[in-house]
């Protein structure tokens, strides 16, 4: 009885609904039944499939008058209504009193005298050893092989039984810069621990979301080219240490015309590795619909043409020079990765060589930094 | 009085706390057990007369009871402590032990022998550096798993990299010739575009947030570096290139840069070039081919990507 009764009251709220529409009234029918109040399945589904129809008919409409608002302004008077930003968890990221600013004089001074110096100003060329953990895998192995391609002069070398604090005398003696350690978990790599040599800091990143390159669709071949290398929002001080870190690994004097370039960037605390081969490519366009500052400045009525940098895919690898470019400028040419796809986690930073029980650590992750959604320390 | 074998009965074929029966055979936890396993003759609680060896911090005790103290309980056991040497240890036993049955003498020496060597082999471990396995609890993986999916939908990884390859282009990191446009579309530019050799000034390299400013001169860090090593000149229709009327130039910059990239105040000079401070285009000796090519109107990068998160999934699997 109290369930017909109850679908009645809802037909009732329904009905009511269709005759009034519009947004005050919507809320009212809510009050009266939210869908999930209603108990049975078919109508429960039919109301809630109504309600997100009508609200995707609003949603839709304002997106227009907006548009519409927005053309109108600038076709009259110049005064566009204000775009609304959305809010993201970038945007509301906690303030963080660490964050480098560009005039750091402290800064600078601090990266002069780093350990990092010796490789980035004086010229010092990176030679970087790479080993596994003790039980190694198969994919580990891959991977480390895909790691050699990336990083120019790099040497792996068997584990062994050694311990990694010989290892680091070792490496120190035959002047190594750097030591890579992949670390194996249940036959995947999840570890990487790069140690600076001569008393380097001693960086723990946790590895995820490894794709190989055989398993990437189209993928490219890197040459032997020494790659550029592209640093993205390191912001704070301890990501400006890691960017050196990571930067100290690759030589100084990237080779343009291999037209390679690795990517380490750093979203919400992960670092994201690519690896792409890249051509600059032109684009004719009709209309510049963003409306760039420029283009106003200038004013010019000719197409534009735009300069695009295409994550390449060529059949053929020829560095060529202007002439046998792309003779079609607008078809699409898909991108060429090249190389591993991973993801890195800080996890500690370790002031000198690798040395867990009596090392002093900069920085290490607890469980209690991850209460905040919107605080981030790379 | 004791009847150590009316104990045994009772003990054997009742209950017996100590035992422990496992698929391999019976076995006797009682700490005071020579052998280990439960027998007539290894049970300590069934012998009146009986002798263990114990490891107390590494150090061996040899334990005796004797059935004159059997009635206090509290003094049973009597200890000896047993010499460091493992000769010496057999001689402390023998001279302790010379009228016992020789079987439990001979059950307590091969004790010491194997006690000596895990000693040992403990020894040596604790000096080895081990592994150590830490867990990590299920929710805080997931949680991870979760914030690394949805930060790298919000990188856009690949519109980053090509939005600051262009930027790199722009500033003139790349010489010349080595940047690959369709020679047509160059001269088409240029003769739009007038013969001024200046730059253009970006404005979409005016980054409000510091941050991102940092990046930028952190990426020029490495730049400057390679630009010492540019060998290339530009030809001349590169240097023909220029759409941007007076714009102060901003690639030049790079060259300046270079000889005080020590000072470390590169950054500075870098923003007030690019506000449009110093207007005077000074053309250093290789800065011809900083002459790069400038495309009108917005750089932009272009990827068509086909990585989709299926295509990620299936490659991972």
């Amino acid at each position: 009885m109290g369930k017909e009764k109850k679908r009645k009251g809802s037909c009732e709220a329904e009905a009511e609904a269709v005759a009034e529409r519009g947004g005050g009234e919507e809320k009212r029918k809510k009050s009266r039944t939210a869908p999930s109040e209603i108990k049975n399945k078919e109508k429960r589904s039919a109301v809630h499939a109504k309600l997100k129809r009508e609200k995707k008919i609003l949603k839709r409409k304002q997106a227009k008058a907006r548009d519409a608002a927005y053309k109108k302004a600038i076709e009259l008077g110049e005064e566009p209504p204000e775009k609304k930003v959305p809010r993201t968890i970038e945007n509301t990221r906690e303030p963080d009193e660490t964050v480098c600013r560009p005039d750091d004089e402290e800064l600078f001074a601090g990266n002069d005298a780093d350990e990092f110096s010796a490789v980035l100003n004086c010229g010092v060329t990176p030679k970087i050893l790479i080993t596994t953990c003790r039980f190694h895998s198969s994919r580990g192995l891959a991977f480390i092989e895909e790691l050699k391609s990336v990083i120019p002069n790099a040497h792996d070398y068997a584990r062994g039984t050694y311990d990694l604090k010989k290892i680091v005398e070792y490496a120190k003696r035959k002047d190594f810069t750097a030591i890579i350690n992949v670390h194996t978990n249940r036959r995947e790599p999840d570890g990487l621990y790069i140690i600076k040599l001569p008393d380097g800091p001693t960086a723990h990143f946790k590895l995820s979301n490894l794709v190989l390159r055989k398993d990437i669709k189209n993928h490219g071949n890197p040459t032997s080219h020494k790659p550029e290398l592209v640093l993205n929002n390191f912001t704070t001080r301890l990501g400006n240490r890691i960017g050196r870190l990571i930067q100290s690994l690759f030589p100084q004097e990237p080779d343009f015309r291999g037209r390679r370039v690795v990517t380490f960037h750093n979203q919400r605390d992960f670092i994201f590795f690519r690896h792409h081969r890249y051509i600059f490519d032109a684009k004719e366009k009709k209309e510049d619909s963003k409306g760039k500052a420029t283009q106003a400045a200038k004013g010019k009525n000719l197409p534009e043409k735009k300069v695009i940098a295409r994550l390449q895919r060529v059949e053929e690898m020829k560095y060529s020079m202007y002439c046998c470019m792309l003779a079609t400028l607008t078809t699409s040419t898909p991108e060429k990765e090249c190389g591993p796809r991973f993801t890195l986690k800080l996890i500690s930073l370790q002031h000198g060589t690798f040395d867990t029980k009596g090392g002093e650590h900069e920085w290490v992750h607890k469980p209690e930094m991850d209460t905040s959604r919107r605080r981030f320390f790379l | 009085m004791q009847h150590d074998d009316v104990i045994w009965q009772v003990i054997r074929h009742n209950h017996c706390s100590y035992m422990a029966k496992i698929t391999t055979g019976i076995f006797c936890r009682n700490p005071y057990n020579v052998t280990g396993i439960c027998n007539r003759s290894s049970c300590p609680l069934a012998n009146s007369r009986y002798a263990t060896i114990r490891d107390h911090e590494g150090v061996f005790y040899l334990y005796m009871k004797t059935i004159e103290r059997a009635h206090t309980p509290n003094k049973l056991w009597e200890r000896v402590k047993l010499p460091r040497n493992y000769e010496k240890a057999l001689e402390v036993i023998d001279k302790h032990l010379e009228y016992w049955p020789k079987l439990l003498v001979h059950k307590i020496k091969q004790r010491l022998t194997k006690m000596t060597q895990y000693r040992i082999r403990m020894r040596k471990l604790q000096l080895k550096v081990r592994e150590k396995i830490m867990t990590v609890p299920r929710k805080e993986k997931k949680r991870e798993a979760r914030r690394e999916e949805k930060a790298e939908r919000a990188a856009l990884i690949d519109n980053n990299i090509q939005k600051e390859l262009v930027e790199r282009l722009k500033k003139g990191v790349y010489p010349g010739e080595i940047v690959n446009i369709p020679e047509k579309l160059y001269n088409e530019v240029v003769e739009m575009e007038g013969l001024k050799p200046s730059p253009e000034e970006e404005e979409e390299e005016e980054e409000e947030d510091p941050e991102v400013e940092y990046v930028e001169g952190y990426d020029e860090l490495e730049e400057e570096e390679d630009m010492e090593d540019f060998g290339g000149f530009p030809t001349d229709e590169l240097l023909k290139d220029d759409e941007y009327g007076k714009e102060s130039p901003c690639y030049v910059v790079d060259m300046d840069e270079e000889s005080e990239l020590n000072s470390g105040s590169d950054r500075k000079i870098a923003k007030k070039r690019r506000k449009g401070a110093g207007s005077d285009a000074e053309t250093l000796d290789g800065s011809e081919y900083s002459a790069k090519l400038k495309r009108k109107g917005k750089v932009i990068i272009e990827v068509e990507g086909n990585n989709d998160m299926a295509d990620r999934r299936r490659a991972e699997m």
